[in-house]
Order: structure tokens, then C-alpha cells, then sequence
């Protein structure tokens, strides 16, 4: 590491900011949640919260918050995840694969666009 | 990929002393187990505060907080929490008086009423990653004051900030600085004092294990300020972990540029120099402390004139505690005004006590551990919200500020606010921040006599008041716990502790009689009850003390079962089975053995 200068110390900062994000309380949209129960994970839900946090990564997305949770209690539609905006009522994703997963993520996560196709239900109602 | 989780896990020394390293490794294991190395990192961080529960973890992004883990718990919490998402509740922290766990660390009473400046990146960031402290506005405060503020604007920031020394004395910082600034002279200093010779107290070592970056950067703006070149850190010997850190800072900052030389490419130069200490109380006095380190014996020397305007090598040397420094950053960061709303203010609108101050919260209170809390807090707001009360349902007695040679303050001065004035002006001090709180059972003639014990041994013995008049207080203090104290003892304690106030040389010697002075004064009844009537009402000097069976209780209740006789390990009790147990006085040691395994309660102290 050759010595800094403030110009190159505050370029430093910016970039290890986003390393600690995590770790501060700062404002935050809400967060998708994968679920990973025994059967989520059988049924592939380790790929799929691999995908969400690699295209998190990519899209430069800094105000959403990727967990994880148990089993969402329907083992035959998995692997599922939740999407929680703050002020709008969760929407759960079933049947996912990581290409469904960058979709969500691209459009109901960023654009606030839900995708009806791949929703099992908004709050408890069903979808379809 | 990045992290969705970071796992702080504690590694200051409590937490190390408990097991934090296997702990470590153990996790590391099995997240790599699960996979999972690529989504969830751990993360070894200074001391959290709450060292009571150690070792322990917070999990971010949720702020969960996990307490008193043991390898055994790491494959289910690894399982249950970080894989599957499901906070695990036997692992967390519930308080004494409830039932249900807190999962979030800030909705922990010890954390709330809590403010965090000198140790604002604890348990946030790793102290041996110099990005990490970056991040959080590292060397910030620095580059704006090299940047844009002069050498003088930096000094007028420091004294309008209202700071005041952290390491005992609770001098003015910025108007010490601008003595040394007003000095003419070919070279200058800046020593760091992280002597921290209290027994029992570790605000600073925690400060350099958790932050070392904090310390560096708050000298780089005082080096700025007073144009030094040369700083020293005096640490004592006993810190290992708290000098690794340092000296792992020291490497990477040096790394970056920001200390050696053409700093920053602003054209100023800095050499840190580390100096360890061999662990003398009184070195941690900065008359002594100059001498150590110019290689003669550590003894205090009279302050005509200030370290700040002659001190080591005969030139102006700007000496500041460890918490001190760790303040400057921030306090050029977001400025003096900020810093000032913080605390107590005197009635004009200057001196008080302004900022917060870290403690050292020992004893019997349930939450011991490291607190920073905001100047005007009161002390019952410490020992009870924060503390946690006291342990075992016991009664509060008292609570020592200070340090060894802090006084003893009762329940009547509990709302006391923490203001370096206000302690003063009830006979202890802020000292450098330890807090010892006692319970009914301690006795306040033998807790006088400990520390006494302990300021009396660290005497330089330069003053012969302090050498020879700590010693007779002390020979006084053991007589009367040893029941052959007499009224006039009592008498000669309050003379000789003025003598010594007055005519000690530095403030080892002017502090020491305070522990004696104070519990004189808030407790007397104590000293009478041993002095008068030969007896201990805290039922802790053993002399004083007689343990008795109630012959009606042992037989009636007991059915004489003889389970105290069984137990003594002086064969001092006699008896049969269902018969009464009587103990011979002259055998008996006082051990307490027998009290405690009656399950009749037919044996009582008095
Ligand atoms: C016996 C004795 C021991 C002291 N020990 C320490 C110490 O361990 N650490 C410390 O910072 N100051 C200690 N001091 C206070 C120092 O003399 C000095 O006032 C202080 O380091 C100045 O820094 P500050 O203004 O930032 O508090 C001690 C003073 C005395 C009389
Ligand atoms: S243990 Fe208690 S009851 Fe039993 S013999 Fe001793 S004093 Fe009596
Ligand atoms: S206090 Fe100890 S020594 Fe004395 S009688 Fe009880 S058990 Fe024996
Ligand atoms: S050392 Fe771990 S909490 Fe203090
Ligand atoms: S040792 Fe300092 S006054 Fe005696």
C-alpha cells in the first residue's frame, strides 16, 4: 500500500463504508427474506439467496437488507422468499430459481413493480 | 458476494480471559461447514462493555445480541440463526427480574441510558483493520483540522469544547495546550498516558484494544496544533493485547501515511514511540511518568512550573490520558459546540463537565462492565438502570468514585450528578473513571483500610507524610478491625489525613486519605460499632465476629442433625444426634462453613 493522500484517504473511505453498512442502523427500504428451512434448502434455496446477494452486489443496491428465516410453511411450493417494503403489505415468491430471484429483484424490489406470475400471496391473500 | 451477516464477536481481554479465541475458530469452523464463509463473516471486535455476560456476539444486520456462549452452542446457533434465520432465545440476554430474553442489543437497560463519543466504534469495527476505522469517519477530524483550521483555531476548538482531562485531575485540555503553544521552543512533545496503575480499572486498555486508531488520530490533530514530531505512549507491561493492537495501528497507519513522513503529502512529520511501563501506581503521575521514561526512578516532582511548559527533556510536553485523546476527533469532527451540549455547564456558561466519561462499573451491581455515559448523569441512574441494582437482593451501601483514592459515597448522594465539581465537593473525585460499588455486606472500616493498604504500598516515598503517615493510618486502620481500636484512633485518623493532604507533593499523597476521610464521614456508626462495642455490623472482620448455634432452633428444627459438625474443618463443634451442637470459641476460626450448611438457620453471626 503506497501512502495516501487525503484525496485517495477519503476515496478509501467511500469504498470501506459500504463494507460496514451492515453494521449501522441507517435508513433502509426493507428486505427480502429467503426462506431456508429444511425444505427450502433441499428444494435449491441456498441458490437462490446466492443469486439475490450476487446481483445485490452488482446492482450496487445499498438500502436492502438480504435474511434469511425458517420454513414459510408450504413445503411443496419452495424454494420461497418474502419481500418486505416498509409501508406495503409482504409479498411471498414461490416456486423460485435464480433467475426468478434477479427478476423480483429488478423489478418489485428496485421498481416497485410486483410480478404476478411468481407471487403466491400479498399479505395472507392468495394470488394464485 | 457480499456479507448479509456480520458477526462482531467481542475479544477484549474479559472476553478473551473467557474463551473468545476457541470461539472464534469454533465459528469460523462451522460456518464454513454450512457453507456459509462466503455470506456471513465474523468479525473479532474490542470490548462491547457488557463483560458480565462474555464472551458474546452481536449479529448485524439486527443488532441480536447473544451472551455467555460456550463452544458446545456454536453448531445450533451456526444452524438455527445464521443459516435458517431463526434467532435463537436460550442464548439471549434476559434480565434478573423477568423472564423473557431482549433479543436487540440497544433495548438492553445496560446499553439505554449509554452515550457513546471516546468509544463510539466499539463493538463495530475490527481494531486491527485501519479500513474499518475509516469507515466509521476515521481520520476525518484530522484532515479537516490540517485542511482547514490553523494550529491556533484547532487549540481555540479544544478549549470551547470544554473538555477536561479524562485521566484523573480533570484539567482543561485546550487551555494546557495553549500553554505549550505559548512556549517558544526548538522541540516539543505529546506523551499518552495509558498507565491506568487502578486496581480493577480498565477504561483505557479497553479504549486502545477496541479503538487504538482513535488515540493515533486525536494526537495527529494535538501534534498539528502544538507542531510536535516526536510523541510517546506509555503503556504498562500488564496490557499485552492492548500493545499488540497498538503496535498493529502504529504499522498501518505508518502504511497509509498518516504518520511518519510528509504526512498525508501536507509536509508534517510524526513519529510515535511506544515506552511500556513496569506497573508503579505512581508513573501514572506525569511527573513521574517523564522521569520513567527518561530512564531515572519513577518519582513525582513538584509542579512549579507544568510539564506543558518545561517536561521531558526540559522541553514544553503536552501530557493527556488515552480517553482524552480518543475525544479530540470527534470533537473536531462536529465541533466544540456539539461536544458542549453534552454534560454539566457552571453558571456562566463555562467550566462544568461537558462530553461523557467512560467507567469501570465493579462490584455488586449485576451488570458490571465498561459504560460511557453522558457528564450529569447521576450515580443512582449508573448503578440502577445501567447496573442493574444490586446483586442478591442485597442492600445498597455504598458506591467509590475514583479510583483507590476516590471516597466512599452513601445512599444520600445518590442523585448526585457525575460533574468533576460536584464529586469534589463531597469528598471523592472523578479520578479516571473507576466506579466500586458495595453492598451490606462490606464492611467500610476494612474497605478504608484496602485501599489505603494499596495507596500506602504504591508511595514513591519521596514525601515522608505520604511515605510514613499512609503507614500509621494503615497500622490504626488494622488495629481497629482487629478490635483494638479506641476512640482516640479514630481522632488520630482525621489528623494525620489532613497532615498528608496538605503537605504531600503530588497528588498520591493528597488523594490517599479520601477512602478513610469519606467513610468517616457517611459512615461512622461503623467505626463507633468497632471501636466502641468490638463489633462488626457488616459481620466481616473476622476478629470481631462470633458464630452461635441457638440451642432451641437445633433441637427443636434440627433434630441436632450435625451437619455443622461434620463440616468444621477445626473440629470446633460438639454434639449428638438430636441433641443440641454448641461451638467452642476458642477453636472456632470463623470460617462461616457451618452458618452456611445449617438448613435450619439455627447458627447466627454477631
Ligand atoms: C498517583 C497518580 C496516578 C496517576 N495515574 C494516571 C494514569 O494511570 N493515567 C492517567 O492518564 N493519568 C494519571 N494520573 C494523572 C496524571 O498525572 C495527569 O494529570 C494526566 O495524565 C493528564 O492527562 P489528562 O489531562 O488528559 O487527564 C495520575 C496522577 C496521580 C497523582
Ligand atoms: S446443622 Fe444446624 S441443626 Fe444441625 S446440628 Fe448444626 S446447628 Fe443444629
Ligand atoms: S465458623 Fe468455621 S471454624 Fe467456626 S465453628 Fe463454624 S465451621 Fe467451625
Ligand atoms: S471484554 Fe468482552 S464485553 Fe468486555
Ligand atoms: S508519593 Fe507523592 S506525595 Fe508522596
Amino acid at each position: 500500500m503506497a501512502k495516501l493522500t487525503i484525496e485517495e484517504l477519503d476515496k478509501l473511505r467511500e469504498k470501506a463504508v459500504d463494507k460496514l453498512r451492515l453494521r449501522e442502523s441507517g435508513e433502509n427500504r426493507g428486505r427480502v427474506i429467503v426462506h431456508l428451512g429444511t425444505c427450502g434448502i433441499a428444494a435449491g434455496g441456498r441458490q437462490v439467496l446466492t443469486a439475490l446477494l450476487d446481483e445485490v452486489e452488482k446492482q450496487g443496491i445499498k438500502d436492502i437488507t438480504v435474511t434469511t428465516a425458517g420454513c414459510a410453511g408450504l413445503c411443496s411450493r419452495e424454494p420461497m422468499a418474502t419481500i418486505e417494503l416498509f409501508g406495503q403489505t409482504p409479498v411471498k415468491y414461490a416456486d423460485l430459481t435464480a433467475e426468478k430471484i434477479k427478476k423480483i429483484l429488478a423489478e418489485h424490489v428496485v421498481k416497485g413493480k410486483l410480478i404476478k406470475e411468481y407471487a403466491l400471496a400479498v399479505g395472507s391473500e392468495r394470488v394464485g | 458476494m457480499p456479507f448479509r451477516l456480520n458477526i462482531m464477536l467481542c475479544t477484549g481481554t474479559g472476553c478473551v480471559s473467557n474463551g473468545a479465541f476457541p470461539l472464534l475458530e469454533a465459528f469460523e469452523k462451522e460456518i464454513k461447514k454450512h457453507e456459509l464463509h462466503g455470506e456471513v463473516a465474523v468479525i473479532p471486535t474490542g470490548c462491547n462493555g457488557f463483560c458480565a455476560v462474555g464472551p458474546l456476539v452481536v449479529v448485524q444486520p439486527d443488532e441480536i445480541f447473544y451472551q455467555r456462549l460456550r463452544i458446545e452452542d456454536v453448531p445450533f446457533l451456526v444452524q438455527e440463526h445464521f443459516l435458517k434465520g431463526r434467532p435463537v432465545k436460550k442464548f439471549m440476554y434476559t434480565p434478573p427480574e423477568t423472564k423473557e430474553p431482549i433479543p436487540v442489543m440497544s433495548d438492553i437497560p445496560f446499553f439505554g441510558k449509554q452515550m457513546l463519543i471516546a468509544l463510539r466504534n466499539r463493538g463495530l469495527i475490527d481494531p486491527e483493520n485501519i479500513d474499518e476505522y475509516i469507515a466509521r469517519d476515521g481520520y476525518k477530524g484530522f484532515t479537516k483540522a490540517i485542511t482547514t483550521m490553523t494550529p491556533k483555531q484547532v487549540i481555540d476548538e479544544v478549549k470551547a469544547s470544554g473538555l477536561r482531562g479524562r485521566g484523573g485531575g480533570g484539567f482543561p485540555t485546550g487551555l494546557k495546550w495553549e500553554v505549550a503553544f505559548n512556549t517558544q521552543s526548538d522541540e516539543k512533545f505529546i506523551i499518552i498516558n495509558c498507565d491506568e496503575g487502578d486496581p480493577g480499572a480498565f477504561m483505557d486498555r479497553s479504549i486502545v484494544e477496541s479503538d487504538p486508531h482513535s488515540v493515533i488520530e486525536g494526537v495527529l490533530i494535538g501534534a498539528y496544533a502544538l507542531g510536535v514530531k516526536q510523541v510517546y505512549i506509555y503503556v504498562r507491561m500488564e496490557y499485552p493485547l492492548a500493545l499488540k493492537r497498538f503496535y498493529r495501528a502504529l504499522e498501518h497507519a505508518t502504511e497509509y501515511g498518516l504518520l511518519g513522513k510528509n504526512i498525508l503529502g501536507k509536509g508534517m512529520d510524526l513519529e510515535i514511540e511506544v515506552h511500556r511501563g513496569a506497573g508503579a501506581f505512581i508513573c501514572g503521575e506525569e511527573t513521574a511518568l517523564i522521569r520513567s521514561i527518561q530512564g531515572f526512578v519513577g518519582e513525582a516532582q513538584a509542579k512549579y512550573i507544568y510539564p506543558a511548559e518545561k517536561g521531558l527533556n526540559g522541553k514544553p510536553t503536552i501530557i493527556n490520558n488515552v480517553e482524552t485523546w480518543a475525544n479530540i476527533p470527534q470533537i473536531i469532527l462536529r465541533g466544540a459546540k456539539w461536544f458542549a451540549s453534552i454534560g454539566t455547564r457552571g453558571k456562566n456558561g463555562d467550566g462544568g463537565s461537558t462530553g461523557t466519561k467512560v467507567f469501570s462499573l465493579v462490584g455488586k451491581v449485576h451488570n458490571t462492565g465498561l459504560v460511557e455515559v453522558p457528564m450529569g448523569i447521576t450515580l443512582r441512574e449508573i448503578i440502577y438502570d445501567i447496573g442493574g441494582g444490586i446483586k442478591n437482593n442485597k442492600k445498597f451501601k455504598s458506591v467509590q468514585t475514583g479510583g483507590p483514592s476516590g471516597g466512599f459515597l452513601p445512599e444520600s448522594l445518590l442523585d448526585l450528578p457525575v460533574d468533576f465539581d460536584e464529586l469534589l465537593k463531597v469528598g471523592s473525585m472523578m479520578g479516571s473513571g473507576g466506579m466500586v460499588v458495595t453492598d451490606e455486606d462490606n464492611c467500610m472500616v476494612d474497605m478504608a483500610r484496602y485501599f489505603l493498604d494499596f495507596v500506602q504500598s504504591e508511595s514513591c516515598g519521596k514525601c515522608i507524610p505520604c511515605r510514613e503517615g499512609t503507614k500509621r493510618m494503615l497500622d490504626i486502620l488494622e488495629r481497629i478491625t482487629f478490635g483494638q481500636g479506641t476512640e482516640e484512633d479514630l481522632v488520630k485518623l482525621e489528623e494525620l489525613s489532613k497532615l498528608i493532604v496538605e503537605s504531600s507533593l503530588c497528588a498520591l499523597g493528597g488523594t490517599a486519605p479520601n477512602p478513610v476521610l469519606t467513610t468517616m464521614k457517611y459512615f461512622r456508626e461503623e467505626y463507633e460499632a468497632h471501636v466502641k462495642n468490638k463489633k462488626c455490623p457488616a459481620h466481616t472482620c473476622k476478629p470481631l465476629i462470633t458464630y452461635t448455634i441457638d440451642g432451641k432452633i437445633c433441637v427443636e428444627k434440627g433434630h441436632g442433625c450435625g451437619v455443622c459438625r461434620k463440616n468444621c474443618p477445626q473440629s470446633a463443634i460438639a454434639g449428638e444426634l438430636k441433641k443440641e451442637h454448641r461451638i467452642d470459641p476458642a477453636k472456632c476460626d470463623k470460617c462461616g462453613i457451618c452458618y452456611d450448611v445449617c438448613k435450619f438457620d439455627a447458627i447466627y453471626v454477631d
